[in-house]
């Protein structure tokens, strides 16, 4: 609200990663409501994404987990504060998979390709490797409403792919899904953000996902939300969300949200 | 969902080095568990089921009337048998007219149905999209709807004269409306998620109604079309109805008025049910299967049931 809109000039230079992050959010706040009714969702939220690394953002409901990833993806304007992509518009996958019901899988990919300007000849080859990058070769005439939920997470995930962005957004993707089902999509978003080294920021609330996935999982206080704790995740990928490594930590991340969500029964 | 996941612990270390073929397997097998399976009905089923319960209802209709008419119900002037009603289509077959009455209606139909949906479409469009407009005329076009365009036909004739053009004004003003409404309703029941995928992908403006708010509203939009012909055909034989002119080609409406002249009644019937039965193949060959289709692709159709 009093900050000023940042711009990119006043950034700080290069991070320990080297070059430019993939996402830079810098001091970005955000309300909702008329002024003097305000309600105040994100807090001076300050978090970089480097090239090619997964990071997770873990938080209650309430942190604005879901408004952030929005913010990211351009869907809405930060109150105060900058964020910078690079390469353009990131890609965004939701919890629903979002998949157009009057196009098949392959022209809901195909779709996406146009719109990112590759030419006609060129999508359906295209769109047939993207469906083969996420093992759903053979679908490409199917009808959304024949496929699994998993296969159409799989699908949305080829879509968003096709956009051509390095940077991927991912919104609880797979908090609908079966746990078997998750399980299978943790590797293979694992294996994808490998192959095609992608940046992902991934929102979630389930700690052990967060674990299995990220390098790096940022813990958001709620209401307003802010950026809690980070962890860094060293465990060798692909990992296992049953391995002990991967339970040890997350018992330690249950604590601190447990933690958070305690501090607002207090008042 | 809560925040840790009861997975049951089957291994206690990390596999680092598992196969990547091992996930390939499992998603393969968990595709293959999830398959959907879409089952058809034989085509005497679909007969028995389809085609049968409607053939029974007009043979009904048929029984009640020629019992009316053998009990005396009202004098034969009045009510004749559904074998003189036959007699008049056969003697109209036989004049090489019968086809001529009908196209010439239907023509005007369906090219002042097709102009509506050209008019009609991009109002739709602007009132469902632009909130002042809609604040503005939508109120006004709900309205239209409920007027009947018989209405219309006096000031109609003062304009434009007895002639096509008058005709048309007429299924406009009747079918524009509806066809506006029918694209506004589906354009409020799309989805809020498809806009926003849409967006993510680029989809804005003009791409954005093209490539996802028109085929998301079709649904709704298709029952809007369907209505616009009802309300088009509607008009159409009330504009015939009252304009008489040699310069008009003769359609139903006007057949069914010159029956009425020569006290005809079985040609009075006859015109009714030609009417009737125009308006109902017209649904059935146009509307019924592109609706079905759309239903069908999108899984909001319960196939073969």
């Amino acid at each position: 609200m009093t900050t000023a809109l940042t711009t990119s000039a006043d950034a700080p230079g290069a991070d320990a990663h080297g070059g430019a992050p993939a996402v830079r959010i810098s001091h970005v706040h955000k309300s909702f409501g008329r002024p003097g009714a305000q309600t105040h969702v994100l807090d001076d939220i300050t978090l970089d994404v480097a090239p090619g690394e997964f990071v997770t953002l873990l938080g209650a409901s309430g942190c604005g987990k879901s408004t952030l990833l929005n913010l990211v993806a351009g869907l809405d304007k930060p109150s105060a504060g900058a964020i910078e992509v690079t390469g353009g518009r990131p890609a965004l996958m939701f919890q629903e998979h979002a998949l157009f019901p009057w196009l098949t899988a392959g022209k809901n990919i195909e779709l996406a390709l146009k719109l990112a300007g590759l030419p006609r000849p060129e999508r359906r080859p295209e769109a047939e490797r993207l469906l083969e990058l996420v093992r759903l070769q053979g679908a490409y005439g199917k009808r959304v409403h024949e496929l699994s939920g998993g296969m159409r997470q799989r699908v949305a995930m080829a879509r968003a792919l096709a956009q051509g962005s390095k940077v991927l957004l991912m919104d609880e993707p797979f908090a609908a899904l079966d746990a078997i089902t998750r399980d299978v999509l943790h590797d293979e978003i694992t294996r994808i953000w490998a192959e095609r080294q992608l940046s992902v920021l991934f929102v979630t609330h389930n700690v052990r996902e967060a674990v299995r996935l990220a390098q790096r999982v940022v813990l958001l206080s709620s209401r307003p939300g802010r950026v809690a704790r980070e962890w860094r995740i060293d465990l060798p990928q692909p990992r296992r969300i049953e391995s002990s490594g991967v339970a040890d930590l997350s018992i330690e991340i249950t604590e601190e949200l447990r933690g958070e969500i305690r501090r607002h029964g207090q008042h | 969902m809560a925040s840790t996941d009861t997975t049951p612990v089957l291994e206690k270390t990390d596999r680092a080095g598992k196969a990547p073929s091992d996930t390939a397997d499992v998603g393969a097998g968990l595709d293959a568990l999830d398959a959907v399976t879409a089952h058809r009905g034989s085509i005497g089923q679909a007969l028995r089921t389809k085609a049968l319960p409607p053939l029974i209802g007009v043979l009904v209709v048929l029984a009640l009337w020629q019992g009316a008419y053998s009990l005396h119900v009202t004098s034969s002037y009045k009510l004749p048998s559904p074998a003189d009603v036959w007699r008049s289509a056969q003697d109209l077959w036989y004049q090489g007219t019968l086809f001529s009455i009908i196209w010439t209606s239907v023509w005007r139909g369906l090219s002042g149905f097709l102009l509506a949906v050209v008019i009609g479409t991009p109002i739709g469009l602007v009132v469902a999209r632009i909130r002042p407009v809609r604040t503005a005329i939508g109120p006004v076009l709900q309205g239209l709807q409920s007027l009947p365009s018989v209405a219309w036909v006096p000031a109609a004739v003062i304009w434009l004269g007895i002639n096509d053009q008058m005709m048309y004004a007429v299924i406009l003003l009747g079918a524009v409306p509806s066809i506006a409404n029918g694209l506004v309703a589906g354009i409020d029941q799309v989805p809020p998620l498809f806009l926003r995928a849409g967006r993510t992908i680029g989809a804005t403006g003009l791409t954005g109604a093209r490539h996802v708010l028109i085929p998301a509203a079709l649904p709704g939009y298709l029952a809007g079309l369907k209505q616009g012909w009802a309300f088009s055909w509607r008009s159409l034989m009330a504009a015939e109805l009252v304009a008489s002119s040699p310069d008009l080609g003769r359609g139903l409406g006007r057949f069914l008025e010159d029956q009425r002249e020569f006290s005809d009644m079985s040609g009075v019937l006859l015109g009714i049910i030609l009417i009737l039965f125009v308006g109902i193949a017209i649904e059935l060959l146009v509307f019924t299967p592109v609706e079905r289709r759309v239903l069908r692709n999108r899984g909001l159709l319960a196939t073969g049931k």
